[in-house]
């Protein structure tokens, strides 16, 4: 036990000599083991970007890297698989630095006494959602591992994209007076995974909106629209995506709650497990941040895609003094009243009552 | 969404605001008993919807905060024996005892499984029948009842390998404590609507009574809310000291009474310990004689097991409506969901949660008044 602390106070909770779930929340322990742990360990210009992609340099042209690993339980869920996951998640963070998908490699770590027809199937879904995506699968790697030692199959996925001439996406670019716009309806993820994760069984099925963006995005910097940052809302949802953009950027964002579209499904889901759809996981949506001139035009060019086709303005970022702290995010409610909209510590659990 | 929408509908608020603005003529300290409500408070931000003489004080009504922390640590200890399976609410993972949660003990390797409902840690059981399933039983009257379902279940499938760690507290004692408290400072009182649903109206008529204080039965939507502050205010205003029924749509004076039954059968009433409060008589639940076979306290002996609350939390007196939690010097400070000194940090129905997470600035927040 650390002695460095007076007796008369209790070890703090999070000098955590274990890791814990909500480390891997999205919230604010897994930034904190980003920033204690990961980025004091490898610090450079690239990493220290935070962005959804490194950006490199390479022989002229620019290169956006990524890699990211798929644990989902269970591996099937209305809506999709770790394999389409794995592909799509892969391929947005990609998008998200404005980049084209070049290429992707996979690694699997597969348990003994995996059904082989559970892993054809996952395999299907990857070659499917790559082909969808048109970038091919061009390395890969498999480990197997004894029983008990994983749980069924772990996928990881990396990616290279080729980011356009012109494209300049990263959180620095985020200015006041920006607008922020919503790719879609937020949580369908989350509660498509929790429905069968859990046994959860609702009337309206809620499906996953797991799905590639690099379209849209290509789109948005095809038409012209000045984006100045592009992050998909994955694990800690919309109101992470905001929150993070806020600290990385170092402004203040204002949203609308009413703006922030919610299906039916979701948001009585949400109701009947005490969750705030705002925090729950999506996988096929993001919030662009465009110049304000750009916004309308943005919209327009969202709404003509089917991935995007529930795209909304949900918010801006505020010019400086005029209330928000730099680093949060500020909610005008339905009822007109303001609140913030915080990083939370980890994964949201279900309340008792 | 239907039975939602139309109560959170921002002109339906208004005018109940109003409304209220218009009846009230002079201070009125109004204290919500039910965390849920005061997290929807907080949220919506209702309290700025009202006039200055109308202030909310928040209750003790957050089951997680006011399970004693020596409970806290006899569930740490009990999840640490071999062969066993701790089910829990998702809510206790996180409550700190003196030194760790229960995401700590899991990390260290204890098998700790959140459930939705007490009848799933029963499904555990009967599907692990090697393992020792132990159910943290945590909450008001609102959960008391599928907790003593799922002990009536578990004698008559004859499971002996479940378990209840019990941590029950009743409301009623709880707003008579605040209530006998000698800086007592509460005019009226909204009661939380989900016990209402289960124990009904009428159990608050002798309390109105005795001490002369309006109880508003009342929901947890923004419209619920302020209808049941607007009738309380009248009342107040009009010198009335009634009991008064604000979510119709749910609670019957009588309340739920399979429900009440099964409590009944399996729970006798007990003196309890609250977090941060102390000894409240009669407050708490524990299982009858006849199912003393399902007590975990009993079962792996660990009433010698304690635990020692920060000195320096003060969330007993946020739970009394004392403090506000940005008025405790470790607020944010010392305090924060990441490092909580207390569990009201970091309860979905903990005020010192709802305020850390909603109010934007140490400005959006009414000092208490004295």
């Amino acid at each position: 036990m650390a002695t460095d602390f007076d007796l008369s106070c209790p070890v703090p909770l999070a000098a955590h000599e274990r890791i814990v779930l909500p480390h891997g929340g999205g919230g604010r322990l897994t930034r904190e083991l980003l920033d204690k742990v990961f980025v004091p360990a490898f610090a450079n210009p690239a990493l220290d970007a935070r962005h959804d992609s490194a950006l490199l340099e390479a022989g002229g042209a620019r290169l956006a890297f990524t890699t990211d690993a798929y644990v989902v339980h269970p591996r099937r869920f209305p809506g999709g698989d770790i394999g389409t996951l794995a592909v799509c998640g892969t391929v947005n963070d990609l998008a998200m630095a404005g980049a084209r998908p070049l290429a992707l490699s996979a690694a699997f770590v597969l348990e003994e006494g995996l059904a082989m027809d559970e892993l054809r199937a996952v395999v299907a879904s990857m070659r499917d959602a790559a082909r969808a995506c048109g970038v091919p699968l061009v390395a890969g790697d498999t480990k197997v591992v004894d029983r008990g030692k994983a749980d069924g199959m772990f996928v990881t996925t990396s990616g290279v994209g080729i980011v356009p001439p012109g494209a300049d996406v990263r959180p620095a670019r985020v200015a006041p007076g920006d607008v922020a716009l919503l790719s879609g309806d937020v949580g369908r993820h989350g509660i498509a995974v929790l429905s069968v994760r859990d046994g959860l069984a609702f009337d309206s099925p809620v499906e996953s909106d797991c799905a590639p963006l690099a379209e849209p995005v290509a789109a948005l910097l095809a038409g012209g629209v000045e984006v100045h940052c592009l992050r998909d809302a994955t694990r800690g949802g919309v109101a992470t995506v905001l929150n993070e953009m806020a600290r990385d950027a170092g402004v203040a964002i204002e949203a609308e709650e009413a703006t922030i579209p919610v299906s039916g499904g979701v948001a009585a889901a949400c109701e009947i497990l005490g969750l705030d759809p705002l925090y729950v996981a999506c996988e096929g949506r993001m919030v662009a941040f465009v110049a304000a001139a750009d916004a309308a035009r943005a919209l327009d060019i969202l709404r003509g895609h089917e991935v995007s086709r529930g795209a909304a303005i949900i918010g801006a970022v505020a010019e400086p003094g005029a209330g928000g702290a730099c680093g949060t995010v500020a909610l005008r409610t339905r009822l007109g009243t303001r609140r913030l909209l915080d990083l939370l510590s980890g994964e949201q659990l279900p309340r008792i009552c | 969404m239907r039975y939602v929408d139309e109560y959170r509908d921002a002109a339906a608020v208004r005018r109940v605001a109003d409304a209220i603005r218009a009846a009230v003529t002079r201070p009125w300290r109004i204290m919500q008993v039910c965390g849920g409500q005061t997290h929807a408070i907080v949220r919506f931000g209702i309290d700025e919807l009202l006039p200055r003489e109308v202030e909310l004080l928040h209750g003790p009504g957050c089951p997680v905060c006011v399970t004693p922390v020596e409970l806290i640590h006899r569930a740490i200890a009990i999840a640490a024996r071999p062969g066993v399976v701790l089910c829990s609410f998702g809510d206790m993972m996180r409550v700190p005892g003196s030194d760790r949660d229960l995401f700590a003990a899991k990390a260290a390797g204890a098998d700790v499984r959140v459930v939705y409902r007490p009848l799933d840690a029963l499904t555990v059981a009967a599907s692990e029948p090697t393992r020792d399933v132990v159910f943290f039983a945590v909450g008001f009257e609102t959960t008391a009842p599928a907790t003593a379902m799922a002990v009536h279940e578990a004698a008559r499938r004859r499971l002996a390998n479940f378990s209840l760690l019990v941590s029950h507290v009743l409301v009623p004692p709880a707003i008579e404590a605040i209530l006998g408290a000698p800086e007592c400072r509460v005019d009226g009182f909204l009661a939380a609507g989900h016990v209402g649903a289960v124990m009904g109206g009428d159990q608050y008529v002798p309390l109105a009574a005795r001490h002369r204080v309006p109880i508003v039965i009342t929901g947890f939507e923004p419209l619920d809310l302020l209808e049941g502050i607007h009738r309380c205010v009248l009342q107040l205003e009009q010198g009335r000291a009634e009991v008064e029924n604000q979510y119709a749509r749910a609670v019957r004076a009588s309340g739920n009474e399979t429900a009440r039954a099964m409590i009944e059968r399996v729970f006798a009433v007990t003196p309890r310990t609250w977090r941060g409060i102390g000894p409240i008589p009669a407050s708490g639940l524990r299982l009858r004689e006849a199912y003393a076979a399902f007590d975990a306290e009993l079962r792996f002996d660990v009433a010698g097991v304690g635990g020692r609350e920060p000195d320096e939390c003060r969330s007993g007196l946020v739970l009394q409506g004392r403090i506000k939690p940005p008025e405790c010097p470790a607020f944010r400070v010392r305090c924060t969901p990441e490092r909580p000194l207390g569990a009201a940090m970091v309860s979905s129905e903990g005020a010192c949660a709802a305020y850390h997470r909603y109010r934007r600035s140490e400005s959006a927040w009414r000092p208490t008044s004295t």
